[in-house]
């Protein structure tokens, strides 16, 4: 039970991040962001550019994924998003841009990546053991409580810095922030860089463990959405929630439903639909939106 | 004066250069040969390395001139389309063939693609080469694919026999991703096993291929202590993962797949804790290669950047194609002449050091021989690259 736990603990933190950049961009945009997934991708191979090509400190390769993908987030909603919200009242344009985003860094990452699954050494080595009953490597309690960490600060920025108040001000009523002066453009470019430096931060981190490849964009970008409809779209808390809710259900599935084979992706999503059919807003979220 | 002399003399350049355009373009003629695979998701790397090698291959072909087959040279252009591991974009795929009036084409690189592409092949007059296992796509009345590579049920027993022989292995476990492939060769895998006199000690745990971490997944195998853990059908995106995390869950025995994998994934993804994995490869280990392997390999490094070791057995395909119909050019449009060379063909292996041959095999497997004889090549993986278990030949 505590090795379970200690999984469960483990996915979730890395799944809470993952999720609280996808519901930051809904909550200050209403955007599905398709492309989160591809964000993740690119920014665990920016890490393993800078750690295994150019030799540099893991650190480094951390800081360099999450300039990158913040600069690259903050030019997709200036010169995509931007001028589609503006253009179209219908949600289905920036769902359909969103998915466009997401087959063409698919095809960028293929071209200056290459197809191969990617890595870098571990950052720690060996293992916990506590008398068998926990096992766990230590690159993974340093990158969950990195995850941690990164949430923790994340919180703490929306919460008390200006620019955090003024995101959180946008996502409550856009109208009414935007009359009170806050910069509705500006703060929603800051909010989407966000929302992508804190997707290629995951997969800088996770390029050390799980290693990084093509094709992990699209199942990833499904998780955060299974994750942020279990919490409530749009809410920060409901994000945390719905990551670590994934992980420990996950967790839990994988060990005790091994015996009947791999049906744990099966009654996490058949719990859901029974979930959603009596709460559609989620843990956390409203029901008007 | 000069404005006339201008115009004439601009009028004779283009002439020329459009001439001379025409008779380099009507140099040689076209053999087009397709290739139908996984070149985008999880699986990229399979179909890629296979798209790869055949560009590479017709590249370096083009450059000495061309394919003389019969009384006319070609060219040889490779046509690709990508499936997505999708049966349905798979058909399509050879739909596109059959419009472009190919006849050979290389792929599905995938059980169910391979599968759906097969009435669409028959009723289209296409030889394919599937990276895909089934039996009854080589078995008659089937007749159209030809296995491009050695299958699991053939080389699996030959692994665990080893092993079996020289490391004492009594209990074996499977874990598999929870998709069509993977479960049939972990099946196939099992029922192996268990014919050799094996202890299977666990079967039943299978994986999401998204899964990001292992150690769940792999508690309960390691649990039930085999001597021997085989990832069956596993992409080399998932093999490092699986790898380290069964050693990180403090795992000592041996670790093999029936699948091919790449050196450097491998060192990148497990480090050190993947010394000791056995695999199969293809002829480009240093004992089998020969100057034309270690040539192709040069030019796909330089050609796309880096090489993958999978393409050590994708580099046959278009080879026998090329090679059976210089045998009886009447194949090129028409492949029950193809079908009829197969059993008699015999051409020298360019990619192997010695007298290798390319033959065509399978009478024991499949009844008929619908598969290329390439050598099963049993790999060790320790520090950084592949070293030679053993080789052994299919019928």
């Amino acid at each position: 039970m505590e090795q379970i736990l200690a999984n469960g603990l483990y996915l979730g933190a890395q799944y809470a991040l993952i999720a609280l950049g996808l519901t930051l961009i809904f909550s200050l945009m209403n955007v599905l962001n398709f492309a989160h997934g591809q964000m993740y991708v690119f920014g665990g191979f920016v890490t393993y550019t800078v750690v295994a090509q150019f030799g540099l400190p893991f650190i480094v390769g951390l800081v360099a994924s999450a300039a990158v993908l913040a600069v690259l987030g903050g030019l997709i909603e200036k010169f995509l998003f931007r001028p589609v919200i503006r253009r179209s009242k219908r949600e289905e344009s920036t769902m359909l841009l969103a998915a466009g985003i997401a087959f063409f860094l698919d095809a960028v990452i293929l071209l200056l990546f290459g197809e191969k699954q990617r890595g870098v050494p571990k950052i720690v080595n060996g293992v916990f053991n506590w008398d068998m009953r926990i096992i766990m490597p230590y690159d993974r309690i340093l990158i969950g409580i990195l995850a941690i960490t990164l949430i923790v600060s994340f919180i703490l920025f929306m919460q008390y810095s200006r620019t955090g108040r003024a995101m959180r001000a946008l996502a409550q009523d856009r109208m009414a922030a935007q009359l009170m002066g806050v910069d509705v453009d500006r703060y929603s470019m800051i909010g989407f860089a966000l929302g992508a430096m804190l997707a290629g931060l995951v997969g800088g981190l996770l390029v050390t463990i799980t290693g990084i490849n093509l094709g992990m964009g699209g199942p990833t970008s499904v998780k955060a959405f299974l994750m942020i409809m279990i919490g409530g779209a749009g809410v920060i808390s409901g994000a945390i929630a719905g990551g670590f809710i994934l992980g420990m259900m996950e967790s839990v599935g994988l060990t005790l439903l091994a015996a009947y084979g791999d049906i744990t992706y099966l009654v996490i999503f058949a719990t859901l639909m029974v979930f959603l059919a009596i709460r559609p807003q989620g843990l956390m979220g409203k029901p008007w939106g | 004066m000069k404005r006339r002399v201008f115009l004439a003399t601009t009028g004779l350049s283009i002439a020329l250069a459009v001439t001379a355009s025409s008779a380099a373009w009507a140099e040689n003629a076209k053999l087009k040969i397709g290739f139908v695979g996984v070149t985008s998701g999880p699986a990229a790397a399979w179909g890629i390395s296979n798209q790869r090698s055949m560009e590479t291959r017709a590249a370096w072909l083009n450059e000495l001139g061309g394919v003389t087959i019969g009384d006319t040279t070609y060219d040889v252009e490779i046509v690709p389309f990508d499936d997505q591991k999708d049966p349905k974009r798979a058909i399509a795929g050879m739909e596109k063939m059959a419009q472009d009036g190919i006849h050979y084409v290389v792929g599905p690189n995938v059980d169910d693609g391979a599968a759906a592409v097969r009435p669409v092949a028959e009723q289209n007059g296409i030889m394919y080469f599937p990276y895909a296992f089934p039996k009854e796509l080589y078995t008659p009345p089937a007749s159209n694919a030809i296995l491009g590579m050695v299958a699991n049920y053939q080389s699996g027993p030959a692994i665990y026999k080893h092993l079996m022989d020289n490391a004492g292995v009594k209990k074996v476990a499977f874990v598999a991703a929870n998709e069509s492939d993977p479960l049939s060769q972990r099946d196939g895998g099992v029922e192996a096993a268990k014919a050799l006199g094996l202890e299977v000690v666990s079967d039943s745990v299978t994986y999401q291929v998204d899964t990001t971490d292992f150690t769940p997944v792999l508690l309960p195998v390691i649990q039930s202590a085999p001597d021997l853990l085989v990832l069956s059908g596993v992409s080399p995106a998932n093999a490092p993962q699986l790898i380290r995390s069964a050693r990180e869950l403090g795992y000592t025995g041996l670790i093999s797949t029936e699948t091919a994998q790449d050196a450097t994934v491998l060192m990148e993804g497990a480090g050190d804790l993947a010394n000791g994995f056995i695999s199969v490869g293809g002829a480009s280990t240093p004992e089998l290669a020969s100057d034309a392997m270690r040539e192709f390999v040069d030019r796909y490094t330089n050609m796309f950047g880096e090489y993958n070791d999978e393409s050590n057995t994708k580099v046959y395909a278009l080879e026998y194609i090329l090679e059976t119909l210089k045998a009886n050019p009447a194949a090129i449009d028409d492949v029950e002449a193809f079908k009829a060379t197969m059993d008699t063909f015999e051409a020298p292996n360019p990619f192997m050091v010695g007298d290798a041959k390319l033959t065509y095999v399978g009478t024991t497997s499949f009844g008929q021989k619908r598969q290329v004889s390439v050598p099963l090549v049993v790999n060790e993986f320790r520090d950084g690259k592949f070293e030679t278990l053993f080789v052994a030949q299919v019928d």
